[in-house]
């Protein structure tokens, strides 16, 4: 099962901060899991599309769309950020 | 190198003094803090909520840290970032760098920074009289950040 994390704007949006998730053997990368988030209702759906500014993490590591998943892995998804 | 995320209070000269003890080869000490400023247009900021990636944010300020160690001629750093609900002029952040010149010192103190600002995962949040509003990012805070590239 990998680790699934949703922070600040973002988790307070989709009602989510963190959660288990099976995934599927279809789902590779990180593009292919926000494409199967974003099919869970409009507001997942509007918090993945391609045209927000959503960053993403692997394991702690900044990371992309092309990123590479597995059920071993932490994914965390995050508006950008504004310490300091 | 001392790196810390935590809801306290800092004591800048407190921690200026722990970094510097016991050595006689600092010529510089360079630090910044960073208060709770109250933009909202009617002066009614209560507080503002620092949220954090635990476990990521640490690193990502280790590695920071580390780029900076690399890049000047310095001598050890701190970065101490409080999170949790802070009030009007409270402190946030600071950063101390120490060298045997002020040169160093001031740049690496700076792209600290402007690095943390853009790279390490925190989110502000202000809380006002009126409600809630997360606090957007900033493109002139992401410009400070690629100059050092």
């Amino acid at each position: 099962m990998a680790n699934l994390l949703y922070f600040a704007s973002l988790r307070e949006t989709l009602d989510s901060a963190k959660e288990q998730l099976d995934l599927p053997e279809t789902v590779t990368n990180v593009a292919e899991l926000k494409g199967m988030l974003s099919d869970r209702s409009a507001i997942w759906k509007a918090s993945f599309s391609s045209d927000t500014s959503l960053l993403v993490s692997v394991n702690q590591k900044m990371a992309n769309d092309q990123t590479e998943i597995n059920n071993a892995d932490e994914i965390a998804f995050f508006p950008p950020v504004t310490g300091g | 190198m001392l790196i810390s995320v935590q809801q306290e209070d800092f004591d800048v000269s407190a921690v200026t003094s722990e970094l510097c003890s016991n050595r006689k080869d600092i010529g510089a000490v360079v630090t910044f803090s960073g208060m709770v400023r109250d933009q909202s247009p009617d002066q009614n900021l209560l507080a503002l909520e620092l949220e954090h990636y635990p476990g990521m944010t640490e690193k990502a300020l280790e590695e920071i840290s580390n780029s900076a160690m690399k890049r000047w001629d310095i001598d050890d750093l701190a970065i101490i970032h409080r999170v949790g609900q802070l009030k009007p002029a409270e402190n946030i952040v600071m950063v101390v760098v120490i060298s045997a010149h002020r040169k160093e010192a001031f740049d690496a103190c700076e792209f600290l920074m402007d690095y943390l600002k853009t790279q390490a995962p925190f989110w502000k949040k202000e809380i006002t009289k009126q409600g809630e509003q997360w606090i957007e990012f900033k493109e002139s805070d992401q410009q400070a950040a690629d100059n050092w590239k």
